[in-house]
């Protein structure tokens, strides 16, 4: 393959990108993308992405993986699936988008102007300290912290929902909360120990 | 009939009537519901972006949780929740390493999982178990002349199809001619709705709604049926901002399909919660021929 990536940190998420798709099941049929289209042509967001998802895999190929890291072309895909359905070599597409979003959070290589990471990140964390989603607190914090323009827009309509019952002010907390920070606790220190 | 029952984290709250008219629509169709222990959040697509095994991790705790139950079949209503905690039993049965680590991880809190529990969405429960014969024995009031557009979002059969056609699904078509209503053709049906894209990028996903609601209303559509919280709360609570964007006046009743076909089922609308929903569904209740 054409190593094309300059600098240590390209370097290295094509080679992390790489290690990671090939311990994915399926993961090798990456090889056999005959750049057809059909995902991008499928997509229901590729019109506003800087790469559609074929050319994710040609960049991948080119040795250009951390340039699709860094766009927002990743923080676009909805997670419909419509790629990995399609695709005539059977390549897990929407997986890989998701390869690449755990890439670039680790990485820290988020575009400036996406709001999905954070909301993405704040998702987590309601999780871990609730044991479920609590979504007003998540809209909340989202909304506080990355937009809060989008408070004022959606005021209306959250009035209308909170009246409606369909925002309840408090989270449920489950009785087992404790177990999910002890599981991600222990398949990172499993993680840590393999490298 | 009995299945364990998850509910989701949207069900207790944007999308609580969902919950609220599943297990009353369950009920009379002689189907128990047995709400599953101190259950936790699928991981949504959220959890996937940010860390793989613990997202397959926390999913498995939910099957454990079933396993230890004692009940091997696991009734899900929400379809991002359905795909989560489906794909991480696919996963788990498919590679021998997401196995390993998901029971190290499930052994760290006390809890095992043996991969065998049966994820079933309640639609597959709906036509493959219940039948659609019984369904339409059941019926009191038919929704004879009620034009519905079943919209089955993404996540209902993709990415893997188990129960219904990823491209082409159409278990929400015939459970509503079962119920007597009119099915109309919806091409839009499996298109996505933007998901939580509506908070980060909110005109690209207005402008999926904008397809979704056109190709309902030019189907003749009076209510448009959802079995996703996300799906039917873009759809539904989002038609001023489409109209907005667009120049449309779009005021369609969006249900989710467990409170029509409670109606049909004879269920009294306050027990179906749909007060709560955001644009008016009188009309399509006075419709429905008594």
């Amino acid at each position: 393959m054409t190593e094309l990536a300059t600098t240590a940190q390209a370097k290295e998420l094509h080679a992390r990108f790489y290690h990671d798709v090939m311990s994915m099941p399926g993961g090798e049929k990456i090889r056999i993308c005959q750049q057809c289209g059909t995902c991008t042509g499928s997509c229901p967001t590729s019109y506003l992405m800087d790469y559609g998802p074929r050319e994710v895999i040609a960049a991948f190929r080119a040795g250009m993986i951390d340039r699709v890291v860094k766009s927002n072309t990743i923080w676009l895909c909805t997670s419909c699936y419509y790629c990995t359905v399609r695709c005539p070599a059977g390549i897990k597409i929407t997986d890989l988008m998701y390869e690449l979003k755990r890439l670039a959070i680790k990485y820290d290589l988020l575009p400036k102007d996406s709001k999905n990471p954070a909301l993405t990140k704040y998702f987590v964390k309601s999780v871990h300290k609730h044991g479920r989603n609590h979504e007003v607190e998540l809209m909340a914090k989202f909304m506080a912290t990355k937009d809060p323009g989008l408070a004022l827009k959606f005021a209306g309509l959250g009035m209308k929902l909170f009246m409606a019952g369909r925002l309840p002010p408090l989270a449920t907390n489950i009785k087992g909360r404790d177990e999910l920070n002890k599981m991600a606790a222990y398949l990172e220190a499993e993680e840590a120990k393999a490298q | 009939m009995k299945y364990l029952y998850y509910p989701g984290c949207s069900a207790e709250a944007t999308g609580k009537a969902y919950d609220i008219s599943t297990r009353a629509m369950m009920a009379k169709l002689d189907v128990e519901l047995a709400e599953l222990d101190d259950w936790n959040c699928c991981g949504a697509t959220s959890y996937f972006s940010v860390r793989e095994l613990e997202s397959f991790a926390i999913a498995a705790r939910n099957l454990a949780i079933a396993q230890q139950m004692g009940d091997d079949e696991l009734c899900v209503i929400c379809n991002a929740c359905y795909t989560t905690l489906a794909k991480t039993n696919r996963y788990m049965a498919d590679d021998p390493e997401v196995f390993k680590a998901v029971q190290g991880a499930l052994g760290a809190v006390g809890r095992t999982y043996d991969g065998k529990v049966k994820v079933r969405h309640i639609m597959d429960i709906l036509v493959n178990d219940v039948g659609l014969e019984a369904v339409t024995e059941k019926v009191t009031r038919r929704l004879t002349g009620i034009k519905v557009a079943p919209y089955y979002g993404c996540q209902f059969s993709r990415p893997m199809g188990t129960f219904d056609d990823p491209e082409f699904p159409t278990t929400m078509d015939r459970f509503f001619a079962a119920l007597g209503a009119e099915v109309i053709d919806y091409p839009s049906k499996v298109k996505c709705c933007g998901g939580m894209m509506m908070l980060t990028k909110a005109e690209g996903a207005l402008h999926m709604c904008h397809e979704l609601l056109k190709t309902a209303q030019d189907g003749g559509a009076d209510v448009i049926v959802a079995a996703c919280p996300l799906c039917e709360m873009n759809l539904e609570a989002y038609q001023p901002k489409v109209n907005k964007m667009y120049g449309t006046s779009f005021n369609i009743p969006v249900m989710y399909f467990t409170q029509l076909a409670g109606l049909a089922l004879g269920v009294e609308p306050n027990k179906l919660a749909i007060d709560k929903q955001v644009v008016s569904c009188d009309r399509v209740i006075a419709a429905i021929p008594a």
